[in-house]
């Protein structure tokens, strides 16, 4: 089994840690990762505001990155979401049959993280330890695009030690939606100082994602508000073990904090 | 209407307004999720529904033409209208012909997007809406917030201050000594409004669906006041989208089961009136039906997007839309709101033209929880996409290209290969060297304050300080060969 982790271009450059974790726990879980250095990008931010044409060779790298492999792992619904149901599309306006082709290869073989551990390793205890009160925010591309359901709940309820709980209006959007957040900043905040209020109701020391979008934004508002609440993304939470040292929130490189 | 960021800046600040909406979106979403869950195969009938108006629009001029044949059949008379103006002076035309100055309506959709009220106001005709929501609308010199619920903006404190100051100066006033009470709110509602519907000889109604086979035309509604102004006036002018039609009496079945439950949360909406041309000696003995065009056929044309014509106009998907429930439905400048309103409006008036109009399909973070609630299984979140496709074309020979386009073309350039993503990344890294400074410790520095365009997101939210090394380099050093972190 060929598997290679697509580290996203926002987790790239902005969340590595979250990337890591995703390398280190599939190698817990005895799987060979390789990681093509010719990845780039999905396309989405192109895709989403309008300018398909332009995220044409993103889609085209993103094949030639990708092709042969039997999964490709994605620590984000979003970006998992965005290869499974716009690829298809760009591909098919781009006019071009070979790439449309590639295209229907390589995509549905695209899984978000939590699809890949419960239906390809049909794992749900991964032999993480994490001691904190955690809650969860299952980001809108991973429940309503692509439907991993209760799957990263489940993960998360394995993990020793934590003490999850539930976010009031779970499945509501933080507000974040890519350009949204810029084009309309304003009801973007709306949206997301709602979600970090609910997130502050429960009383949780972390809160998880899949996505590092859903995180950068609802991180930086609480970040702005000194709530003193981490965010870590769900892979962060479920490669850590017992020997990295016993609070899990020591290597924080990675989690957004109040510190200025 | 200013577009639809500044208008929503302005409604964010209404701390009334988001209660309110929260309330009552929060409250309907409720009572929907209650009764949906009591059927057994919900997404079967939703698709069958789907079916049913696809087949119909792909052969919408056939089924119109016996739509026609059946009403005029059944003593109806027919007018086909291109637009607003040509469907207003039929309703107009008919209102002189017999010297009437005042008309009552049933809520319309249809009516509201032609601005059928005000036309008329301007040729000296007057238009009463009926429907409660309506009528605090109308009185409070307001416009409609909501499809279903007009006055979901309003609170019943609001609403008595309209009816104490208002209803006198349009018929019969409001009893002193009013309270918010909705009982007492509802009672001189009907005493005004029973006046209205005895004196007034001509009534304007829309229709939720237009039985092609039998000739027959549906309104539901939940007051009754529907029902008296199909049935008490001379004259009846019923003004209908031509994408309202369903090919036989036996496709209401499924559009019925899932309209209520969509809209209202109810099982069966209390009142559904049916009628057909004139029956003589009872209800109106003229009937004119105004079968509406005004940029249906635009949307029919696209191929991807004409699936929003499928839509019966349950408000479904304003009540789930969390950019809907903290900005109301005067942000969108349209008598369609929300999810749907964001792309009927595009797709009815085309895009590239002005710019509230090409600001919709962005009113959306495409969460999709529109698509997932539409009875109909109208792909909103992908119709969004596309419109948004639609609306960077419409503007790709213009003279001076928009900041953004110039910035996406640059990031997809960047993004365009490995190199030029890893070069970037490491430019980032040192500009991020700048902000974090001496700082070291074990939690990660946020940035707060960067200038225009960042100033949209760093106003209200920090942004965390790019790491000192990518993924992608820390891969090339140690991931490879399979090294630990």
């Amino acid at each position: 089994m060929r598997v290679a982790v697509m580290s996203t271009c926002i987790g790239d450059a902005m969340f590595p840690e979250a990337v890591k974790a995703t390398v280190r726990l599939l190698r817990r879980l005895g799987v060979t990762v390789e990681v093509p250095q010719a990845q780039t990008c999905c396309g989405q931010p192109m895709v989403n505001t309008g300018y398909l044409d332009e995220a044409v060779p993103l889609v085209r790298t993103f094949v030639s990155a990708f092709e042969g492999f039997d999964h490709v792992v994605v620590p984000s619904g979003s970006c998992a979401g965005s290869v499974r149901h716009q690829h298809g599309l760009v591909a098919a306006r781009s006019g071009d049959a070979a790439l449309a082709d590639a295209v229907r290869q390589t995509s549905p073989r695209v899984l978000e993280l939590s699809e890949f551990l419960v239906d390809v390793l049909g794992v749900v205890d991964v032999g993480a330890w994490f001691p904190h009160r955690v809650t969860y925010h299952p980001t809108c591309h991973s429940l309503r695009m692509l439907r991993v359901g209760d799957r990263p709940t489940r993960l998360l309820s394995a993990v020793g030690g934590i003490d999850l709980v539930p976010l009031p209006r779970a499945e509501e959007c933080c507000g974040f939606g890519g350009t949204f957040a810029v084009k309309n900043a304003d009801t973007s905040v709306a949206m997301g100082a709602d979600k970090a209020a609910h997130v502050r109701s429960t009383g949780a020391e972390v809160l998880v994602t899949s996505d590092s979008s859903c995180l950068m934004h609802v991180g930086g508002l609480l970040s702005r508000g000194h709530a003193g609440i981490r965010t870590m993304h769900l892979a962060e939470v479920l490669a850590h073990t017992p020997d990295e040292g016993a609070d899990g929130l020591d290597a924080a490189d990675g989690t957004t904090s109040v510190a200025r | 209407m200013p577009p639809f960021p500044t208008a929503a800046r302005a409604a964010l600040g209404d701390a009334q307004l988001r209660r309110n909406l929260a309330h009552a979106t929060g409250t309907i979403r409720a009572k929907r999720a209650a009764v949906i869950d009591e059927l057994e195969d919900w997404e079967g009938l939703r698709q069958r529904a789907a079916r049913t108006k696809d087949e119909t629009l792909a052969h919408l001029d056939e089924h119109l033409l016996t739509l026609e044949a059946s009403l005029t059949a059944r003593g109806a008379t027919v007018h086909w209208a291109r637009d607003a103006a040509d469907a207003c002076r039929v309703v107009a035309d008919v209102a002189r012909a017999h010297g009437i100055r005042d008309v009552v309506k049933v809520k319309s959709m249809a009516t509201q997007e032609i601005q059928l009220n005000e036309t008329l106001a301007e040729q000296g005709i007057s238009a009463w809406e009926t429907d409660l929501a309506e009528l605090i609308v109308q009185l409070g010199d307001d416009l409609p917030s909501h499809i279903l619920v007009p006055a979901i903006h309003r609170n019943r404190t609001e609403i008595r201050d309209i009816f104490r100051d208002r209803m006198g100066a349009v018929g019969r006033a409001a009893p002193d000594g009013l309270t918010d009470d909705p009982a007492v709110l509802a009672g001189a509602a009907r005493l005004h409004l029973r006046e209205k519907f005895l004196s007034t000889r001509m009534a304007v109604s829309g229709a939720n669906f237009a039985v092609a086979d039998t000739g027959t035309l549906v309104v539901v509604e939940s007051e009754g006041n529907g029902r008296m102004c199909l049935t008490l006036p001379e004259v009846l002018v019923s003004v209908v989208g031509i994408e309202k039609v369903v090919p036989t009496w036996s496709d209401l079945e499924s559009f019925l089961t899932l309209l209520p439950r969509s809209s209202t949360g109810e099982r069966m909406n209390p009142y559904t009136s049916t009628w057909s041309g004139v029956a003589p000696g009872d209800g109106p003995q003229e009937v004119h039906v105004v079968l509406l065009d005004n940029g249906r056929t635009k949307a029919l044309a696209d191929d991807f997007a004409r699936q929003a014509l499928r839509c019966i106009r349950c408000s479904a998907c304003l009540n789930v839309c969390p950019v809907y429930e903290r900005v109301g439905g005067h942000t969108y400048g349209s008598v369609y709101p929300g999810p749907i309103g964001a792309i009927l409006n595009p797709l009815l008036k085309g895009v590239g033209q002005d710019p509230a109009t090409d600001a919709l399909p962005y009113a959306s973070t495409l969460c999709g929880a529109c698509g997932d609630v539409c009875p109909v299984a109208i792909d909103i979140p992908g119709i969004l996409v596309h419109l948004r496709g639609k609306v960077v074309d419409a503007h790709r020979g213009d003279g001076l290209p928009k900041a953004e386009a110039v910035a996406m073309k640059a990031a997809a350039w960047g993004l365009g290969s490995a190199a030029r993503l890893g070069l970037g990344e490491r430019l980032l890294g040192a500009a991020a060297g700048l902000w974090r400074g001496s700082r070291a410790g074990t939690t990660r520095p946020v940035i707060t304050r960067l200038p225009w365009p960042g100033s949209h997101w760093t106003r209200a939210r920090d942004l965390p300080v790019p790491p000192r090394e990518s993924f992608r380099a820390w891969w090339r050093r140690t991931g490879r060969d399979g090294g630990a972190s």
